[in-house]
């Protein structure tokens, strides 16, 4: 089994998307010849030649328009934008059409296409290439949005995403495109949607968390371990429709929750799931509900972005104060 | 303008003068009375449905309505020059359009009527529903041509805005696109001169609104929108050169916009009747009237059964459209996704359908 990082195994799922269905095709900026800015569509062109694989203009509303008309026509697009802070663009696209075609037509037209999009900080881009704006994409009615957060988890994701018959918007977390390579198995198999990954189990506190942020989650888990505390990391996964059984689930057990984010605190993806949580589970719960985020600021430019990323010893001390709390 | 082959005329073209009678050569479609009578009783029809569709309105029993009052030859010119194989990516003008497409009034009638089983079609089952967000279907139309590109299909993709709709970057956006990767479609501009209360001249410096095609390598062309077989034979040229793989072509049909922008717009805030009153005589069903007339003896018995006839029809699926219930409320989820995820059903379950 090929030992593949996160971009060489959302590559793979990409390549054998093509193969195994002519409808789907590519499209984005740079994604033919160059392979991608982040190398996601290396070799594609090439493979499956550039009427399949294509680069587009310079024009964020027409990829994100496009895809939803060729996908109410019979295929399958996988458009790519090239970082999360040139979406904002697709956003009317995303918003008035994608999400809703297969709705207001009464399921006569539907939209079945993936907007891949790599996001977050943490490598020193500049300006206006690492923010998380997940949120806003979560609360649009009829939208998938799914954050993969390590390679095999991204081929398999990935693959589920093309294959589904609604809009899904990929949020590429580009922090961990090569953070690690892991076994990845090319064989078509893709994982669920809409469900969460109990990345560590334990019983005494749960830390619920995507993308990029799992990497510093689980090894804070690990550090509580050594302190003598049992901590499940949930990974999230799909934020829109989220998994509220499997963390319901997780803190009836623990009673304890601490709920960790890049993107901003205020109307915070994770607001949502400490409200389901003190709507569901108050009486499962033995602490308040805690949350570590970005801050409420721009994200800072690259001297200071460490500074701005919840790191291992933010969530190690929400973590203690929730474990400490009578 | 007209800087390919299929356009060999400068200036705008016109077949028929405001009285009716031809300025130049017809097209063999426009000699045949048949045909004639057939875009003549659509403009009528496309109408008399508008009539009632504003009477509806003005009673409470339809939600706000635009118009397409003195704009009938774009979507009818439009609509008849495609064939099966084509799609309509409507504005909210081209009522008359998609009615010969195959769209029922019942189901126009249901849209604005505020149900989205209006745009579940029958017919036309490709077509687009009515695209609201000024601009934004130009980059579908690009879509849906190249599906048809990618799949070898003969179709083409036709988009039809507004004036104001050039003003946005997606139609740009698509123009451009569809120049770089020679797409089958036709992106048709409803020139009203009106933008709500914006008039053409405060909308773009341009000279005109088919020189934007230039910028995206595209061939521009005007048209005279109150001329149906204006609007028609520039139309088939355009989808017989999409159809040649030569790619696509932006119409700017001028006409006017006799009424209010809708239903809850009154246009009488920003321009007097003094401004509206001399396009009364331009406007294209009397024109076309005119025509057949004194060409073809269309006789004051066939008008006023025509007319009979267009306005029972409206009558009828006024009446049918009424009788419709509204969904049920739990239809609001229904659709939202393939499945509804899980997360969501428990909303579902709250919303009772008593």
């Amino acid at each position: 089994m090929a030992e593949l990082t996160m971009v060489e195994a959302i590559c793979a799922a990409l390549g054998r998307a093509l193969e195994e269905d002519p409808a789907v095709i590519l499209f984005g900026q740079d994604i033919g010849a160059d392979g991608g800015v982040f190398r996601a569509t290396e070799g594609l062109t090439q493979r499956f030649g550039a009427a399949r694989v294509r680069d587009t203009p310079l024009s964020e509303t027409v990829i994100a328009g496009v895809a939803v008309g060729a996908a109410a026509h019979g295929l399958r697009p996988v458009a790519e934008i090239q970082f999360m802070g040139f979406l904002y663009p697709a956003i009317d696209q995303l918003v008035n059409h994608a999400a809703r075609l297969r709705n207001r037509t009464r399921g006569r037209l539907t939209c079945p296409m993936v907007l891949r999009a790599p996001f977050g900080a943490g490598i020193k881009a500049p300006e206006h290439h690492s923010e998380s704006m997940e949120a806003m994409l979560a609360h649009v009615p009829g939208l998938r949005v799914v954050i993969p957060s390590s390679p095999a988890r991204a081929y398999g994701l990935l693959l589920a995403a093309i294959r589904d018959p609604d809009p899904v918007v990929f949020l590429e977390p580009n922090r961990l495109y090569r953070a690690v390579a892991e076994p990845v198995e090319d064989d078509g198999q893709a994982l669920p949607l809409d469900t969460a990954f109990v990345l560590r189990e334990g019983a005494d506190l749960t830390l619920v968390t995507w993308g990029a942020m799992t990497k510093e989650t689980v090894e804070a888990a690990g550090q509580l371990a050594v302190e003598g505390a049992a901590a499940e990391v949930i990974d999230l996964a799909t934020l829109k429709p989220y998994d509220h059984a499997a963390v319901r689930a997780s803190v009836e057990k623990t009673g304890r929750c601490v709920i960790v984010h890049e993107a901003p605190l205020t109307g915070g993806f994770g607001a949502e799931i400490a409200a389901d949580l003190a709507e569901h589970c108050l009486t499962s719960l033995l602490a308040p509900v805690k949350r570590v985020t970005g801050y409420d600021t721009i994200v800072p430019y690259p001297r200071l972005e460490a500074h701005y990323l919840p790191g291992v010893p933010r969530i190690l001390q929400a973590a203690r104060a929730v474990l400490e709390f009578q | 303008m007209t800087e390919s082959a299929h356009f060999e005329r400068a200036g705008m073209i016109r077949f028929l003068d405001e009285g009716g009678a031809p300025v130049r050569d017809l097209p063999d479609f426009a000699r045949s009375r048949d045909e004639l009578v057939r875009l003549y009783a659509a403009l009528v029809r496309t109408r008399a449905f508008d009539a009632k569709a504003i009477a509806l309105q003005r009673t409470g029993r339809l939600g706000t309505y635009g118009s397409c009052l003195g704009q009938e030859a774009i979507g009818i010119g439009v609509a008849s020059a495609m064939t099966a194989d084509d799609v309509l990516l409507p504005s909210f003008r081209e009522h008359g359009g998609q009615m010969l497409r195959g769209v029922t009034m019942e189901e126009l009638f249901l849209f604005w009527g505020g149900d989205e089983r209006g745009n579940a079609f029958a017919h036309a089952r490709s077509d687009f529903p009515v695209c609201i967000p000024v601009g934004t279907q130009f980059p579908h139309a690009a879509g849906v041509a190249l599906a048809m590109q990618q799949k070898g299909e003969r179709g083409v993709a036709v988009a039809v805005g507004g004036d104001g709709g050039t003003s946005k970057g997606d139609f740009y956006e698509a123009m451009n696109l569809a120049g770089v990767w020679k797409l089958p479609a036709v992106f048709v501009i409803n020139n009203n001169q009106w933008a709500i209360s914006v008039r053409r001249a405060e909308q773009t410096a341009a000279k005109t609104l088919a020189q934007k095609a230039v910028a995206a390598g595209l061939p521009g062309v005007i048209a005279d929108g109150n001329d149906v077989i204006a609007v028609r034979d520039v139309m088939a040229r355009s989808l017989g050169w999409a159809r040649a793989g030569k790619g696509a072509t932006l119409i700017e049909c001028v006409t006017y916009r006799l009424g209010d922008h809708t239903t809850a717009d009154d246009a009488g805030r920003y321009r007097g009747a003094e401004e509206v009153s001399p396009h009364w005589k331009a406007e294209p069903i009397v024109r076309l009237r005119s025509h057949l007339a004194a060409a073809h003896g269309w006789t004051k018995e066939e008008e006023e059964a025509l007319l009979r006839a267009c306005k029972a029809e409206a009558e009828e699926a006024a009446g049918n459209y009424l009788a419709i219930a509204p969904d049920a409320p739990r239809a609001m989820f229904d659709h939202l996704y393939a499945e509804l995820p899980a997360a969501i059903a428990s909303q579902a379950e709250e919303v009772s359908d008593g």
